[in-house]
């Protein structure tokens, strides 16, 4: 208990940090995993060779190696500095969009066509046919694959350790490293393991109820 | 047909990587701070130190494995293109490892993190750690040292035309960027009490040099042995700087390096402290080859006692 | 040819798809073109940058940091296979003792982050003066986390089968290990190879993270070559060589992933493959499912046949 108590600094620091790259990372996959996953089922053959390539760059890279190049190869692009943890939020929006893209373009894949073209049939225009038709049944198929790449995003996030982001497992270098403050490597890394059992839990359970819900009888 | 594409790619890709070995083989042409070479330090012959299981370990293994580092020019430097480690530090394992009797080919050279030293030494991985080990009394709790063989602290490096020519504190640098390792304690001591000297953080030190070379960034700070190495490198483009009291270089904080031991083998510590007291000649010859290419003069500091 | 998304294209929806065509090639050359121009504005293109790959020496360490990584990854995959197979069974067992503590474990294991599991290895276990090599701790730390995403699979892999697949083998007499070992898993193996060989790629991609805790494999002798100031700190050069290695490792795992599938879709009927992983997701479109059974559609997809 001394590990924790004796170091809450360290500790408010570190949840802080891996939930501002949870955060941060999030928005941006979405956000830029939508407009690949867009792009990977649009009609546009250059937009879907773009978006392919991008999946399969990114996916075919480990996460190590594309934390290295936004942290190491940004300053080679000669603009204003910015601190890693920026960085670091980019890096692992970047890497996870791919999945994000991956699961909404599997997700709309999931509708059957009949259904858009009965909606097209009954003359309703392409905003229509999205909102009332196709997204609220693609949602169903999303939700759960989505959760799981969030739950490994938040897993990811510790990846960032290796590059003086102060996320939770830097903890047991900075506290071993001080020798004032209390609590042994193992006792912090299984504190650590600790925190990251109870959440990735409770948001499989979630993840797990929403599947039972939304489960679709076909 | 994507399986194609996939696999024809990536031979032309691996066929123009072997290509451009094909260009240069061996030491690059002119290695910076070339000339002198290191001392070759006399290895002994009929050394029997009695009481060390450290070195008793070493006979029977035919030689020391010897922590170093590899990513410090000038201290512990390892040059990808050649496989040569050379720096301060690795010359003073190698001067340890003389006059244990062990000679050059004996040793075997294990790179070990900052964050691994104590671990290393206690598990016995490693018999000995030279690479700017700083001799603290927590560190003493679990290791022993020998030594210290080099007196530092913090300092600061600027390219040699800058108009810095001495600092009095970091206020010197008021409205300049300072560079330094990522969290370091320079730059949480910039950052809390001196706010208007701008930082840069990077995780490894070459970057900060980079920077400072191509103007980026006005100073580089961090142990000044670590900077005299740069500068040893590139006396022409780099300097430390001295203090408003004329001391070249000029410190900010103390640091002593000394040789990590396991703990408790004081037949080995008494042996180095001798070999550095009685040394001298030996020791000023490895800091002229090396550190002391940067136009610095330091001295050789006493040992402590043995504990 | 039409889709969830769109109709089938008519003249003005054609026009409008050149003009969005245009506009994404303009993006994405202005996007590469601003990243090369700033690259060059830093000089990353010069020759010195890159002459730290002219040393046969640097590529003979290459290829040694790539053994590493390869000799980790190989068993890595074997134990983590092994060890999916174990949990599996436990998983699937009529006993709860056995099936309770085993479903604790899986998950558990799958929760925990694979840096952190490496890091209690290596940083961890020496609190009870157990020190382990980092190959062993990189090795144990993706066995334990991608054995028991493997076990997950072949879980649901076995769930899914038609029941009347183990029914028939215990109507013929046979016992549950039987039934298992000779009905249930092989089906259960060949529906999953896909995920099987896609964690596979997982691990082989999270080697790199073995780095962090010092174990001498490819990232980590990139960083080593990021500081080598006497080559001018080829940061983005070494980054982008090795990294093209891992895309290219990578990449072949995954082509074989594929090869694996689209063979396995060519045999006999295979059961559902359970829970819908976007991970090992093929190419095909809906889209250009339907076309090709309608025969309409100027775009041909190669031949591939939906699953």
């Amino acid at each position: 208990m001394d590990a924790i108590t004796g170091n809450l600094d360290l500790w408010r620091q570190g949840i802080g940090t891996t939930l501002l790259l949870f955060a941060g990372g999030g928005v941006i996959a979405i956000v830029l995993g939508t407009v690949v996953g867009a792009m990977r089922v649009s009609p546009v053959p250059i937009a879907r060779a773009v978006g392919t390539l991008y999946v399969n760059l990114v996916r075919n890279t480990p996460l190590t190696l594309v934390f290295f190049f936004f942290i190491f190869g940004y300053s080679a692009l000669a603009l204003p500095t910015l601190p890693n943890t920026i960085l670091g939020i980019a890096a692992i929006g970047v890497y996870t969009a791919t999945y994000v893209a991956e699961t909404l373009r599997a997700g709309i894949n999931t509708v059957p066509v009949g259904q858009a073209e009965a909606a097209r049939a009954i003359g309703l225009p392409f905003g229509l046919v999205m909102t009332q038709v196709v997204l609220p049944q693609a949602f169903r198929s999303v939700v759960p694959p989505m959760m799981s790449v969030l739950i490994a995003l938040l897993k990811n996030t510790t990846v960032a350790a290796g590059f003086s982001i102060a996320v939770l497992p830097r903890l047991q270098q900075t506290i071993s490293n001080s020798h004032t403050r209390p609590g042994t490597s193992m006792e912090i890394l299984a504190w650590v393991a600790v925190f990251f059992v109870v959440v990735v839990m409770l948001l499989t359970l979630a993840q797990r109820a929403l599947e039972k819900k939304w489960r679709i009888a076909r | 047909m994507r399986k194609f594409r996939n696999i024809a790619a990536a031979a032309l890709a691996a066929g123009a990587l072997v290509a451009l070995t094909a260009c240069n083989s061996g030491s690059p042409t002119d290695p910076a701070g070339g000339g002198e070479p290191a001392p070759e330090p006399e290895v002994a012959d009929e050394v029997a130190l009695e009481g060390s299981p450290t070195y008793d370990k070493m006979v029977e293994n035919g030689g020391p494995i010897i922590g170093v580092k590899e990513d410090q020019p000038g201290l512990g430097y390892l040059d990808v293109a050649t496989n040569e480690r050379s720096g301060f530090d690795i010359e003073i394992a190698r001067w340890i490892a003389a006059s244990l009797g062990f000679d050059e080919e004996d040793i075997t050279y294990k790179a070990v993190a900052s964050a691994n030293r104590e671990q290393e030494l206690v598990s016995g991985n490693i018999d000995y750690y030279v690479g700017t080990y700083s001799i603290t009394d927590q560190r003493k709790e679990q290791i022993d040292f020998a030594g210290p063989y080099f007196v530092t602290g913090q300092g600061f490096l600027v390219a040699a035309d800058s108009p810095i020519t001495e600092v009095k504190d970091e206020s010197t640098f008021n409205g300049k960027t300072v560079c330094s390792a990522t969290g370091s304690t320079p730059i949480q001591n910039i950052t809390e009490n001196f706010p208007e000297v701008k930082t840069q953080e990077y995780d490894i030190y070459s970057q900060c040099v980079e920077d400072l070379l191509s103007g980026k960034v006005d100073a580089v700070t961090t142990d000044a042995a670590i900077l005299i190495g740069y500068a040893a490198e590139r006396p022409d483009e780099l300097k430390v700087l001295p203090d408003t009291e004329g001391n070249n270089p000029g410190l900010f904080t103390e640091e002593r390096y000394g040789v990590g031991l396991p703990k408790g083998d004081t037949a080995l510590q008494e042996h180095i402290n001798t070999l550095f007291t009685d040394g001298h000649d030996e020791w000023q010859k490895i800091f002229d080859a090396t550190l002391g290419k940067s136009g610095v003069e330091i001295e050789q500091p006493e040992v402590d006692p043995v504990s | 040819m039409s889709s969830v998304l769109y109709d089938v294209p008519g003249p003005r929806a054609r026009a409008r798809n050149r003009v969005l065509a245009v506009a994404t090639v303009v993006v994405v050359l202005a996007a590469v073109g601003f990243v090369l121009w700033r690259f060059t504005l830093s000089g990353q293109f010069t020759a010195q940058k890159w002459s730290v790959f002219t040393y046969t020496n640097v590529w003979i360490t290459i290829g040694e940091m790539l053994l590493n990584t390869l000799k980790a990854f190989a068993l890595a995959g074997v134990l983590s296979l092994a060890l999916g197979f174990a949990l599996a069974i436990g998983r699937l067992s009529d006993h709860a003792w056995v099936r309770v503590p085993v479903m604790v474990v899986t998950e558990l294991f799958r929760a925990v982050p694979v840096l952190v599991m490496m890091m209690i290895f290596y940083y961890g276990l020496p609190t009870f003066d157990i020190t382990i090599a980092p190959y062993w701790a990189v090795v144990l730390g993706l066995t334990l986390y991608n054995g028991s995403v493997l076990a997950e699979a072949l879980r649901a892999g076995v769930e899914a089968l038609p029941r009347g697949q183990s029914e028939a083998g215990y109507a013929i007499g046979l016992r549950k290990s039987n039934v298992m070992m000779l009905i249930l898993l092989p089906q259960a193996i060949r529906a999953m190879l896909p995920v099987i060989v896609a964690q596979l790629v997982v691990t082989l991609k999270d080697t790199a993270l073995g780095f962090i805790i010092t174990y001498p494999e490819l990232l980590y002798y990139t960083k080593l070559l990021s500081s080598q100031a006497r080559l001018g700190s080829p940061i983005l050069q070494s980054a982008i060589v090795i990294g093209g290695i891992y895309i290219v490792m990578c990449l072949l795992l995954s082509w074989l992933a594929h090869w694996i599938e689209k063979r396995g879709r060519r045999s006999a009927k295979r059961p559902d493959a359970g829970p819908h992983d976007p991970a090992a997701d093929d190419e095909v479109t809906l889209t250009e499912a339907i076309s090709m059974q309608t025969g309409a559609g100027p775009r041909n997809a190669g031949g591939r046949l939906p699953g």
